[in-house]
């Protein structure tokens, strides 16, 4: 029984480091290298929460879906409205993209944060979204099957947020790998001047991705702020993101740009920061919580040492493409 | 329907050269444009743009205290910039000053706090020092020695570092280095009299190190065999290496002097700003420094005055929000504002956008050379 709550615990701490991992891969595909996803997310994560708490306090009888819907349409747009300034900057204005994706980080944070405070401030001390909400965002999808024993707790008792980040990751991947569009796109990420003399429009393949992957990625910071796994849910916490985005970053290297890998490499990540919970191994916390980071630096030195074609980061990934001068 | 040579609406063209006046003019007028993107959002607040940002001013540069605290805040942000400068000049993008500021940090901190008493000041601070630059260096050099073997991607490399080093620390401060005489959270004894840094001017010395650095730094980079090595690896590895220049033995160098500088950083920061370890000891101040050094485009000198504007920016949004009830993350919102319209503005000095019909004479010949 131990091992089954592990198993759920785990998938749902994998959750948002899963869409996290999902928008960054396809950011990165396209040979943009965000590093603003720490700040997307908390974009993300402040716009979910405030929309959702802005339509219950407009409407007469607040309906859960209606609410949960704002809250995911809120929560993308404008974490995808900070991948489309970082799109802008990097792109059209061709900017250096590791420092333009720090800016994204130091604004995200800050915006997330600010704006958070601002509405606690206006609420009179915190900013809660209504049980109706809260309790959309952290019950079975599948109520029904979930009471099978076992099978039912290990597949159907999760939340709609676990299923839709799994969804991504299957249209992600199918995305990728079978369609013509994919295709486009990861030559974009290859090698752009050679995409662009095959008459694929470059700039837009590159904020196309770039934008909804950011809007991806936003969604993972909903789910910090409406999940209640960790303690409160719906309420605003300073500071809540706390390096989720940065681990997004560092998993999206762990699953080798590879969305159904992400899958697995999110839970394995998951996993490990709710283990201490279940098993004691008598490693102090904080080393146990740098696991993920060491694994992804042996696994950045593994792939660069195999050499092996599949798995290396797209090739201009971080160089912008300025078309006169290839 | 005549399809032949239309004209695009909007096209870009290069500028071959622009006068310094022109180039800071369009400088000036982008942060204008983001403090008035800044003041938008205080009038939404229902506040008076004007008096908050005049609020700003005085509360980081008024008193001799605010700004003693002002100077406090630019130090490790102009320290961590000069550390990035030599690695971003070599394009070698460290993204891990956090990471090389802390290890600098904790290596300090072991002399601080267990031999404090076998050393005379002087030699325990000078020790403290090599000890902050020596780990720092190391903490440099991991990522460059896989970077120049194999290629591995140092951008990322340096990111894990950060969060692997905070980790440690982390652990340090809750298990092995945990002030035994403290109650409550886990937190890291005071460091003695004899290990703290000394004022001038009522600000650790650690101003002082920084500007002979940023002096140090921009001879390094411009006058010396080093400093021209690095700028030949960053236009062209392949050029360095017909050069017959070593490559793998310039990066690992260079990455040693980056790291290093950040180390000395964390250790100015722990002896002479916090006379402690902690978790907020970096405190995204090697994230930051990225940003200074780059729109400083890398010259030491320049970062002088582009640090010293955030720190003004950080600490001014402490008074704000005393005396406006505006949340002191107003900094980070305004600070990520100019630090776009910065990076955008480039764009505009680097390059002439044409619009149809307002052609000037010469750009066809331009346009065909």
């Amino acid at each position: 029984m131990t091992m089954l709550n592990f198993f759920c615990a785990a998938v749902l701490a994998s959750c948002p480091l899963l869409f996290g991992t999902l928008g960054e891969s396809l950011t990165e595909k396209s040979g943009n290298l965000n590093l603003g996803v720490e700040g997307m997310m908390f974009m993300g994560a402040v716009a979910g929460l405030g929309g959702s708490y802005y339509y219950e306090k407009s409407a007469e009888n607040p309906v859960a879906i209606i609410s949960v819907l704002i809250a995911i349409g809120c929560a993308f747009l404008c974490a995808a409205l900070g991948a489309l300034i970082y799109s802008v900057i990097t792109i059209t204005f061709r900017a250096n993209q590791n420092v333009t994706g720090l800016a994204l980080t130091i604004f995200g944070i800050g915006f997330g944060n600010f704006v958070g405070e601002a509405m606690s401030n206006a609420a009179g001390g915190y900013v809660v979204v209504s049980d109706l909400t809260k309790t959309a965002f952290n019950t079975p999808l599948f109520p029904a099957l979930s009471t099978i024993p076992i099978v039912g707790k290990l597949f159907f008792s999760y939340n709609f947020m676990v299923y839709l980040s799994l969804v991504c990751a299957i249209v992600l991947a199918v995305f990728l790998k079978y369609t013509r569009v994919g295709l486009n796109l990861r030559s974009v990420g290859e090698n752009p001047a050679t995409a662009d003399a095959a008459g694929i429009n470059v700039e837009r393949y590159k904020y196309l991705a770039t934008v909804i992957g950011g809007g991806i990625t936003g969604l993972g910071g909903l789910y910090i702020v409406m999940n209640s796994a960790n303690g409160v849910g719906g309420v605003w916490v300073h500071n809540c993101i706390s390096g989720y985005g940065w681990l997004s970053v560092a998993l999206v290297i762990f699953a080798m740009w590879n969305p159904s890998r992400a899958v697995f490499c999110a839970f394995i990540v998951g996993a490990l920061s709710v283990m201490r919970l279940y098993i004691s191994l008598g490693i102090p916390d904080q080393i146990y919580n740098i696991f993920p980071y060491i694994a992804t630096v042996i696994v950045l030195i593994f792939v660069s040492l195999r050499k092996k074609r599949e798995n290396q980061p797209p090739a201009s990934l971080g160089l912008a493409y300025f078309r006169e001068e290839r | 329907m005549e399809k032949t040579k239309k004209e695009p609406f909007v096209r870009i063209a290069k500028r071959e050269d622009i006068s310094m006046q022109k180039a800071w003019f369009i400088r000036i007028a982008a942060i204008l444009v983001a403090l008035s993107i800044g003041a938008v959002i205080i009038l939404i607040l229902k506040h008076n743009p004007f008096e908050v940002y005049a609020d700003m001013i005085r509360g980081s540069l008024k008193t001799k205290t605010s700004r003693v605290e002002t100077v406090k805040i630019m130090v490790p942000l102009l320290g961590c910039a000069i550390a990035i400068a030599p690695a971003f000049k070599m394009k070698f993008w460290n993204i891990g000053a956090e990471g090389q500021l802390l290890a600098g940090a904790i290596a300090a901190t072991y002399f601080a706090l267990f031999h404090y008493e076998t050393m005379p000041r002087p030699v325990l601070l000078a020790v403290m020092f090599i000890a902050g630059a020596v780990a720092g260096g190391i903490a440099g050099l991991i990522p460059a020695i896989f970077r120049a073997k194999w290629g591995t991607n140092e951008t990322l490399f340096t990111l894990m570092l950060n969060y692997i080093l905070l980790g440690i620390e982390q652990y340090l401060q809750n298990g092995p280095w945990k002030d035994p005489k403290g109650t409550g959270f886990p937190i890291i004894a005071m460091f003695d009299a004899n290990a703290r840094l000394p004022k001038v001017f009522g600000v650790h010395i650690g101003w002082i190190i920084v500007l002979l650095l940023v002096a140090a730094m921009f001879v390094y980079l411009r006058y010396s065999k080093h400093g021209y090595e690095i700028s030949v690896v960053g236009e062209s590895e392949r050029t360095a290496r017909y050069a017959g220049m070593n490559v793998p033995m310039i990066i690992m160098r260079t990455m040693f002097v980056s790291g290093a500088i950040a180390g000395i950083i964390g250790y100015i920061t722990v002896c002479g700003a916090d006379y402690t370890l902690n978790e907020g000891t970096a405190g995204g101040v090697g994230f930051t420094a990225i940003t200074v050094a780059w729109l400083a485009k890398l010259n030491p000198f320049t970062m002088i005055g582009i640090s010293f504007f955030l720190a003004i920016l950080s600490k001014g949004s402490n008074t704000i929000q005393t005396n406006f009830k505006i949340p002191a993350s107003a900094s980070g919102v305004l600070t990520g504002i100019i630090l776009f319209s910065m990076l955008a503005c480039e764009f505009f000095i680097g390059y002439r956008v044409i619009f149809r019909g307002h052609r000037k004479k010469g750009d066809v010949k331009n346009d065909n050379a």
